[in-house]
């Protein structure tokens, strides 16, 4: 069981910076009280960061990602959680197969 | 709220049971993850015991890929610091807004719940918060929990990433896209959403392309907001909330 010291560090200061942003929203939240447009933002702020996160493979990877994609969110309106995902899954992999 | 003698009620009480069958499929979700964050960590040079203490220290998969994509020797220290703050700029927008929901919690559940802070759990709570109180109960089972998949995954992903050859056979890989696809779908209310999602999905992917990561899920997230602030009607229908 191996660490390097400088590993060791870096995964140090990636928790440390990590925990930081977990929190730091919790500190700071008393200070908002929101309405109108604003609240339609703040509230937007779950689907908008889901969708950054996956949007390089869903839309700039190729065709069958892109395809997929579309076909899991026609499944996701409809499934619960686990079926939305052997669905990707599943699709993926058979247009891949056709790519 | 709760001193100790509560806690064995906590843990038997329906809100518990309600987080552990929700975090459940995401669970199942996150293992082919895990794995393959082992697998390509060990192939970067990590070892088991250094993938594990990552994954349990830091327990965020978006900037542990990050980061193991800039690993190199000697180890870029400040650049993959820099890459874990911008990755995990989000979760501040996220306790932010998850702070108000959690106001049954103590100072002490507040600063140890929070280091499970994860999309997944996340926005399984926010979704929860739409219909009932997200207490300490919901959360820990929800939350803190999910470590365990992710940990687990990832050993056993460093110890036999040699043998499973690429991911994308299996479409392991794309686990993690169909898994945010749905839960973006649990949060659809219709036309403000619509534009939310294709902001932030088309900034997103544009940036991803021209400036790289991490940038792009700063620059998408702060596209979809801004549609949805610019979607919604500028004096909102009373009693709306």
């Amino acid at each position: 069981m191996r660490i390097d010291p400088v590993t060791l560090w870096t995964i140090l200061g990636m928790a440390a910076v990590t925990y930081f942003t977990r929190i730091a929203g919790v500190v700071f939240a008393g200070r908002l009280a929101l309405s109108g447009r604003a609240k339609a933002a703040f509230e937007a702020i779950p689907p908008a960061v889901l969708v950054a996160v996956i949007a390089p493979t869903a839309l700039a990877t190729g065709w069958p990602e892109t395809a997929a994609a579309a076909i899991t969110t026609l499944a996701a309106l409809r499934l619960p959680l686990l079926a939305t995902i052997a669905v990707g899954v599943a699709s993926v992999v058979a247009l891949r197969g056709l790519a | 709220v709760a001193g100790g003698r509560n806690l064995s009620a906590l843990l038997r009480s329906t809100d518990a049971r309600d987080g552990l069958r929700d975090i459940a499929p995401v669970m199942i979700a996150a293992v082919p993850i895990g794995m393959l964050f082992g697998a390509i960590a060990t192939s970067k040079g990590l070892s088991v015991a250094e993938v594990a203490l990552m994954s349990t220290l830091v327990f965020a998969g978006g900037a542990q890929f990050a980061a193991i994509e800039m690993w190199s020797t000697p180890v870029p220290v400040a650049a993959i610091l820099f890459s874990t703050l911008l990755v995990n700029a989000r979760h501040v927008l996220m306790g932010a807004s998850l702070a108000p929901k959690t106001r049954g919690f103590s100072g002490p559940q507040r600063a140890l719940g929070f280091f499970f802070l994860t999309d997944e759990a996340w926005a399984l709570a926010e979704r929860r918060a739409l219909e009932k109180t997200v207490t300490p109960a919901y959360w820990f089972a929800c939350a803190a929990v999910l470590p365990a998949s992710w940990i687990g995954s990832s050993i056993a992903g460093a110890f036999v990433g040699a043998f499973l050859g690429d991911p994308k056979r299996f479409g392991a890989d794309f686990a993690f896209t169909a898994l945010f696809i749905g839960l973006v779908a649990g949060f659809n209310k219709g036309r403000i959403t619509a534009a939310t999602v294709a902001a932030s999905g088309g900034t997103a992917a544009l940036v991803h392309v021209t400036a790289g990561p991490p940038w792009h899920v700063l620059a998408g997230a702060l596209a979809g907001i801004a549609a949805a602030y610019l979607a919604a009607p500028s004096a909102p229908p009373a009693e709306d909330a």
